[in-house]
Parts: C-alpha cells; structure tokens; sequence
C-alpha cells in the first residue's frame, strides 16, 4: 500500500519537475550533466584555490550568473536570435576594435575592456557571436552551401579571429575559428572544401610559424621536448604531469595534492585546474569528469539533432563541438599532447566571462531545442 | 543551363546527422584518447612521478651531531659546545646588497677584507636561504647589531653551536682545534656523517680522535613549496616526510692535566718551548705545551685572513707543536742512557775513573773535542761524569762503543722512531748510524762515516736529533727501570647515550731487559747527584723540594764555535744561542712523573730548563708532600 503510494508520490514529482523544465524551457538531461561538472568543478577550485576564499565565492557568483543567463536566454524565441545575429556580430566586432584601440593590457596582451564596474572579454563574445552570424548566414540557403556563401561565412570568421589573434590570444582565436568553422562543416560543405582547407592549413604552419610570436614558438618547441628549459617554458608542462602523474589512481586525497599546494602547479585554479584533479582525486576523478564531458557533448548533439531547422541546427552543434573542443584542447595541454595555449577547462577553471559565454551557449542551445516543435521548417 | 538548388530539408537533415556522427564520435573518440594519456600517466609512469613530486615538496634538512666533549684526568671540560651567535643574511630580504654590506662593514660587524667572500657565498645559495656572513661573534658585536638593527633589513642573529675551549689557549697544541671542512677533506670523509656539520678537527686530539667525537648527523624532510620556503606539513600527506635522528659524539676523558698544562705553559711564558710531562707507569701525558700556543677558539669562530696570516706568518711559530714536531739536538740529557748503553756493552764499569783535562782527541788525530768546562772535570767515574756533565768522559765511552753499539741501544730506547702517541703528527728525530748517513746523503763523501761523527754523539750532537716528547719517553723508560708504555692523550671513551665510560688500557711497549738489572739504580743515582751531588748541574734548580728529583740538564748547540774561538752567550744573536733541556722524574724511588723541556736558545738546561721542570714537579708533587 504505502510502497505504492510512495512510488506514486515520486511518479508525481518527477512529472512536476518534467512539467516545470518543459515550462522553462529547459533540457533535464544537459541541465543534471552540466550541474555534475559545476559541482565536481566548486569542489577542485576550493581546493585549488587554497587560502583564496574570495576567488571561490566569486565563481560560485559568476556560476549563479552564467545560470541566471542560462534561463533568461533559454527563454528568448530562436527568431529573436536569428533576427539579433548580425547586430551582434557587428557590436562584437566593434568592441574587439575598441579593445585594439583602448583596451587594458593584462599578462601582456591586451584583451579587456573595463566597463567601470567590471571588466570585459569582448573576444569571449565572439564564441558565441561567430557560430550565430555563421548560421544566420548560412541558414536560409539551400545546403550544402556553394562557394560563394562559404566565402562569406570564412570572412565572418576570419575578420574577428584576426582581431583576437592579434591580441594576441591565441587560445580564444583558435577557439572562435573552430566554433565558425564546425557551422560549415554541419551545413554538409563537400569533403573537397575540406581537403582543400586541411592543404591550405598545412601550407600555413610555415606562415603562422612567422607570424607568431616568440612565447607561442616556445611553447610548441617545449612541447616537444619540455626538459629543454625545465624551469622556464617548460615548467608548466612538467609540473603539470608531475602532478596528474603522481594522483595515480586514487589521487592523493582532495586537498592533499603536494604539487597543487606547495604552489609547483601554475595557474592551478585557472588553465591547469585538470591537472589538480589528476593529482587529488586521481585516475577516477580523471575518468568521472571527461565522463561527464562526454555526457554533455552527447546529449547536446542529440538535442542539435533534433531541431527542426537549419540555424538551430547549425547553432546547437556548433555549441556542443566547441563544448568537446575546450576540453579536448585543455586537458591536452595540461598532460602533454597539446602546446600551452590559453584555453581553460570549461566549468571549472576559474574565469567569469567564460563561465557566463558557456552557460548562455546552453541557454542557447535549450532554448533552440525546446522549440524544435513549434517552428516548422521553412 | 545552370540548376537552381531549393532547399531540401530531408537531405539537410540527412547531411546535418551524418556529420554530427562522425563529429561526435570523433569527440569521443578523442576523449578516450586523452583517458589514455591519463592511465600512462597515472598508471604506468605513477611511480616515476611520485618520486618527482616527492623530490618537489620535500628539502632535507640536516640536524648537526652534538660534537663529544673533551674532559681532562680531572673531569674539567677542556672543549665543549656553546651555542654562539652567528650574523645571518637573506638576500631577497636585502633590498639594496652593496648598502647593506657597506652598513655592516660600517658598524664594525664585517671585515671590510671580508665583503669579497661574502658575495661570493650568497651568489652560491639561493635567494631566501639564510647565509652565515659571521660566526660566533662578541657581545659588542651583538649589541651594536641591536643598535643598527632596523638599518640592516635582512640581516638577522641567529644561534647555533660552536665549538668553544674554555681553556683558551692553554694545551691548544694537544687538543688540537676544529675548523672548516675544506676543499681536501671533503673527498676523504662520509658525507653523510658531516651532515649539518661545517666544521672537521684539526689538530691533535680533535683530529686523531675525530671518527669518536664526531657522531652521526641527522636529517628531517621539511615540507617546501614552489619557491623553496619551508611550509607546515599538513595531515593526510600521501607520503610522510622522513627523518634521521643525530646521534652524539663520544666524549673524551684525556690524559691531560689541564691546570698542570697551564703551570708548564705559564714557567714557560714569553719563550719558545716545549714541555712534555708523563706519568710512566701508564704512558699518560700529563702535559704537552708548547710556546708560543694560540687560542683555537679563533679557528672555531672562522678567523679572518688577515689573523690567519698572523699565525701562518709569526716567525716564533704558533702553529708549531714543539712538543711533537720540534726535533732538537739532545745533548747532554742523553748521558744516562749512554751511560747505561756502556754498562751494558760492558766497555766501562761504573767505578772506573777518567782523567778529564778539558778535551779530548782520538788517536792518533790532533782535532780536540773540548769539554764544555775548559779546565776539565780531572778524574772522574760514571756518577760524576753524569753529575757533572762531563763531555769527555762520553767522548771516550761513545769512541769505545763504537757507532753500531750506540745506535742499537738508542734505538731501543726510543730514539729515531716516532713513540706511537695516539694524537699522531709526531716526527721520528735522527738517531744516525753509517746506515742512516749512507742512505741519506747522494754525494759518495758525504756517505762515508767519520770516527768523529761518534765522537760527538756521545754528548748528543751531531746529526742526532730527538722530539721532546721522545726524550720524556726515554727518560720514562729511565724511571720504569726498563718498563715502557706508549704515551697517550686519551684514557676513556663516554658514551653519551648511556653513560658508561670504555677505559683505554695503558699499552706496554716491549721492556728492556738488562744484563744486570743493578745498572738501573747505578744511572739513576747518578741522575739523583745530578740534583743533590757536590757539583751537581741542577743543585740549584731543585733546592728546597721535597721530594727526589733524578734529572739531567742539556745543552744544544744551534751553532758551531770554531775550534779556536770561545763561546760567548752575550755577543751571539739570540737565534744563535744554545737550546737549554732538561729531563728528569720524581720522586726518584717511585716515580710518578717524567718531564723533558726544552727551551729554543734558552741558553743552558741547568738555568733555563730546570726551573720550567721544577715548577711542573711541584704543581703536581707537592700538594701532597706538604
């Protein structure tokens, strides 16, 4: 009796909680995945952070904000978005140029605004603004898209990700390119563009090699063999290993990592945050978070699936892809597959307009997904 | 004819799940890899890591071995550990090196000829390691530090333990001194035992007895971070932190009699000399002084090179041992035992009476040896000869026992071969013979051996030449009536852990045996009349004491007065001028304590040496007597 009750009971909340989500707008499924990673994530950077209480309770109010971002945007209409892309393509584009101009020079590069109150990453914008422009662009067009409308959509790439690269930030540019380019290789563009545009990238690396400046050649070169300069360029590589390395695989113990404690671990609480799970809670804690990467990544390309239209479509797979590639790249990185490049591990790096940029990309893609019903195609 | 595309959402739709596929399983795939990476990390090269870390977050630190004391026969501390002052810097503490270092030599609390090894000592340490910039400093060093404080950013007082001989200078041959580990000794050491130890002995007992008094060093793993600072160990480490306790030095129970030592160096003050006094039924020395001495705290404390220097290059030798390493001419102190070695050999008998007449020659030569008393002694024997001090009495008796016979029975006695002190360093002296000269000299005329050689040994000249402490040795054999030990400066070893004392046991040397032993009281009471008898050489030295002194006064020649000429004293340089000896025991019956001195260009034994011997006989038989 009362076991059928109960179950009865819990029947009626899950439905209540389905109902409400559906009323918000809101994906149960990336909402619990995205809830792990951010939990997992509050605890590493309390450890991370040490004596810095501050810095935790100012993620903890940037994650409030970013999920305050998360519902607000999930609410606005896909039209909206599609009628806003070009405007804010452009009010992107202006403020990089205002940052080029006037902008404050941090670690040296000069990537921020300050907006008297707070201050601002106008390239972190463009993660969002390229893939919306991009799809926009392509999305009343039949598909796969012909020549002309790619070139369009490379120039809607390529003007900004200059701008940022020549901040310089590579990470954030590299990052931006990827989230432009994976909306043309969802909107179907001919394997041939595709070997075309891996020939021409190889024909680049001499060029960039140029191009880039004198840390960034080091760190590919200490990648190679980081022993080279073990207490310079080296360092971060070496010590982050050292630190994954010696976790093992029950790591050793949350707040007990000798390497991320004794402060041998860089920017621990920010890009090499992986590398103090790897140390504190091991191969399983490893194993647990890019687990639940792997959940968000799928679930959001299940959902970009399942819209109905070409600019969700296109804009809800472009934001899970780029999702993967900032891990991929972060957790590369910091155990020594990838050169050091400014890329934080998403959700859990300390960082606020990346907390908030992400966060409103799954808004984005919720609110994209909530509507596959209601708007036909067209 | 140009088609026109429509869109089609089928095949977008199509198109769009292929690549969102093949996108997705690439991440996937991708992921995985980098699980990969983690399990090579963590799984396969964790123990690599680990060590790396460990190495990363732990420094060792050393804990320095207490140093065991040295005590004398009486029990006083003659060398212990007291924690010092030291005058540390951290150069990341500085702001402004040159200012501040130009402020310390300022304020008088650096050398200005110091400054040099300084910076060359911090560029070899670390930013925010403390560096020991001066040791042991004074009291007025410490309170103008507290003055000028707040001007010395940085610069910080810090103590620890130093070696300290609370004695100062007294006995500071025998006991030796410590200082810096250098360059040389540290590739003949175990490290690990120095460990947090900076300092090695030197000299004498410190030295010879190192592997006892030094203990083992300890160590801790203190817990670092990044920039090398020391940071609290915090519970839960995945691997503990380890450590090795410091086990203590053994002390030292020396032979020493400190405030004897302190009574020779004081009879001997202002010159320089040697005074080696033992007990002969042991082999304990008693006293090994030698003048001028120097205050071995300096060498503890780091003397500057400017003081060094001033020991190094003092022409009376500071650093020298005498007692060990000074070899002199005998002279006549070896009387007795040629004396002895002619009863034995049996080329004279002790009543047998030579006419003196103030020289002497070989047959059938024209070269006179002369006696030191130009009229010469007339008829003397064996006792008056030794009383006397008669030269050519012994000038006949070494020419009737030939070179051969002379240097055996001085080889058993001790001469020409180091006496085994357990402090080491000592010289072997000469004892010639043909042998000795044929394998010394190149030259084939130089090799050969002259009758005259033999002559002149017999009063203990020529190329012999003795260590005090040799003399004592042999003069102990004298008192023993053929018994010997090996000297020694260390009787015990206390274990500082439990307490218990290891008695060395005195170490006899093979006895001589006489033909007949009544020959020994013959010397000996001839030695006796050397302090008591009619014309004894040392009358005036021992009158009033009240006990037996047996004795024998010397006189070396530094400097060779032609055969016309006189000796005169006066009008000689004092560099010149004779070295005076002594060496006697006492009481004469049973004796308890031999003395040898010898004084550099102190003039004659009976005035110069005796008294140094008198006063050491007192101090250590009288208290008792009276």
């Amino acid at each position: 009796m009362y076991e059928e009750y109960a179950a009865s009971r819990t029947r009626r909340t899950v439905t209540a909680t389905a109902r409400l989500l559906r009323a918000l707008h809101l994906d149960g499924t990336l909402l619990a995945g995205l809830g792990i990673v951010l939990t997992f994530g509050l605890f590493v950077l309390f450890s991370a952070a040490g004596d810095n209480q501050a810095l935790w309770l100012s993620q903890l109010v940037r994650i409030g904000l970013g999920g305050l971002a998360l519902v607000a945007v999930a609410q606005v209409p896909d039209r909206f978005l599609r009628l806003l892309a070009p405007a804010i393509w452009l009010a992107g584009l202006l403020l990089l140029v205002a940052v080029a101009v006037i902008g404050d020079v941090g670690k040296g590069a000069q990537r921020w605004l300050d907006l008297g109150v707070m201050r601002f990453q106008p390239s972190e914008l463009m993660k969002l603004a390229v893939p919306l422009a991009c799809a926009w662009h392509l999305h009343a067009r039949p598909l796969p898209p012909g020549p002309g409308a790619i070139a369009v959509a490379l120039g809607l790439i390529v003007v900004p990700v200059a701008l940022i690269a020549a901040q310089p930030d590579l990470g954030t540019a590299l990052l931006v390119a990827a989230s432009g380019l994976l909306v043309l290789l969802l909107a179907g563009i001919q394997t041939r563009y595709i070997a075309g545009g891996f020939v021409a990238g190889a024909a680049a690396v001499p060029l960039l090699w140029l191009v880039m400046h004198d840390y960034q050649r080091q760190r590919v070169l200490t990648l190679l063999d980081p022993q080279s300069d073990p207490l310079g360029a080296g360092y971060h590589i070496i010590q982050s290993q050292i630190a994954i390395g010696s976790g093992g695989v029950f790591g050793k113990g949350w707040m007990n990592g000798s390497q991320a404690q004794l402060e041998f671990l860089p920017e621990r609480s920010t890009d090499f945050i992986f590398a103090v799970v790897g140390e504190e809670l091991g191969l399983l804690g490893v194993l647990a978070l890019l687990g639940a990467y792997l959940l968000i990544v799928g679930r959001a390309l299940v959902m970009a699936v399942q819209c109905r239209d070409a600019f969700a479509r296109l804009l809800a797979g472009s934001i899970a892809l780029t999702f993967a590639i900032y891990v991929l790249v972060n957790a590369g990185m910091v155990m020594g597959l990838l050169p050091v490049v400014g890329v934080p591990l998403p959700l859990v790096s300390y960082g606020g307009t990346a907390m908030v940029t992400l966060l409103t990309g799954f808004g984005i893609l919720m609110s994209l997904h909530a509507r596959r019903q209601l708007l036909g195609s067209r | 004819m140009r088609r026109v595309r429509v869109k089609d959402e089928v095949l977008e739709q199509r198109i769009f799940l292929r690549r969102a596929l093949v996108a997705g399983l690439t991440a996937a795939l991708l992921l995985l890899l980098l699980a990969g990476r983690a399990w090579w990390l963590q799984v396969l090269r964790h123990e690599h890591f680990s060590e790396l870390s460990q190495d990363n977050r732990a420094r060792i630190e050393p804990l320095p071995a207490n140093r065991g004391l040295l005590r004398d026969r009486a029990g006083r501390v003659v060398a212990d550990n007291t924690p010092a002052y030291q005058l540390e810097l951290v150069r990341e503490q500085v702001g402004d090196l040159d200012a501040t270092l130009a402020r310390l030599v300022g304020f008088g609390l650096l050398d200005p000829d110091d400054t040099g090894r300084v910076r060359q000592l911090l560029r070899s340490r670390r930013a925010f390691e403390a560096v020991p910039i001066r040791l042991q400093i004074t009291d007025a060093d410490i309170a103008r530090y507290a003055v000028h404080r707040h001007e010395l950013p940085g610069v910080a007082l810090e103590t620890r333990m130093a070696r300290h001989y609370p004695y100062g200078s007294v006995g500071a041959h025998a006991l030796g001194y410590v200082g810096a580990i250098g360059e040389d000794d540290l590739a003949a050491i175990d490290q690990t035992r120095y460990f947090g130890t900076g300092v090695i002995g030197k000299l004498g007992v410190e030295r010879a007895w190192e592997d006892e008094l030094l203990g083992r060093g300890g160590f801790r793993e203190v817990l670092v971070n990044a920039a090398g600072r020391r940071v609290e160990a915090r519970n839960g480490d995945a691997l503990p932190l380890r450590s090795r306790m410091p086990e203590s030095g053994h002390d030292l129970v020396l032979t020493l009699d400190i405030e004897l030592q302190r009574v020779a160096e004081a009879a001997l003050a202002g010159r320089r000399g040697a005074v080696v006094a033992l007990e002969p039924a042991t082999g304990d020395v008693l006293v090994l002084a030698s003048t001028p001495s120097f205050d071995p705290n300096g060498f503890a404390r780091g003397l500057s090179r400017r003081d060094y220097l001033a020991l190094t290059e003092d022409p009376n030798l500071p650093l020298f041992n005498r007692a060990l390493r000074g070899t002199y001419p005998p002279g006549s102190t070896i009387k007795p035992l040629m004396a002895l070695a002619g009863l034995e050999y049996a080329v004279i008998e002790p009543e047998e009476r030579v006419w003196c007449r103030g020289h002497y020659s070989l047959p059938g030569s024209r070269h006179q040896f002369r006696d030191w008393r130009r009229e010469g002694h007339g008829s003397v024997d064996m006792r008056d000869a030794v009383m006397q001090s008669c030269d050519v009495y012994f000038y006949r008796l070494a020419h009737a026992l030939g070179i051969e016979r002379v240097h055996e029975a001085m080889r058993r006695m001790g001469f020409g071969a180091p006496t085994g002190i357990d402090i080491g360093g000592e010289r072997s002296g000469i004892m010639p013979s043909p042998q000795w000269k044929k394998e010394t000299f190149s030259q084939p005329e130089q090799q050969v051996w002259f009758p005259g050689e033999t002559v002149i040994v017999g009063i203990g000249q020529g190329y012999w030449t003795a260590t005090p402490l040799q003399l004592a040795h042999a003069t102990a054999l004298l008192a023993l009536r053929g018994r010997h030990f090996r000297p020694r400066l260390v009787r015990g070893v206390i274990d500082p852990v439990t307490g218990a004392t290891r008695e060395i046991p005195p170490q006899p040397l093979p006895a001589v045996e006489l033909r007949d032993h009544a020959h020994w009281e013959v010397i000996v009471e001839a030695m006796v009349a050397v302090t008591t008898g009619p014309r004894g050489t040392a009358v005036r030295a021992a009158r009033g004491a009240a006990y037996t002194i047996a004795g024998k006064t010397g006189t070396a020649q530094v400097f060779s007065v032609a055969q016309s000429e006189r000796y005169n004293a006066a009008q000689l340089d004092e560099r010149l001028r004779d070295h005076a000896l002594f060496v006697a025991f006492a009481p004469a019956g049973a004796p308890r304590i031999v003395v040898a001195v010898v004084v550099e260009n102190g003039g004659h034994g009976s005035s110069a040496a005796a008294p140094v011997a008198r006063a050491v006989f007192d101090a250590w038989l009288a208290p008792e007597a009276g």
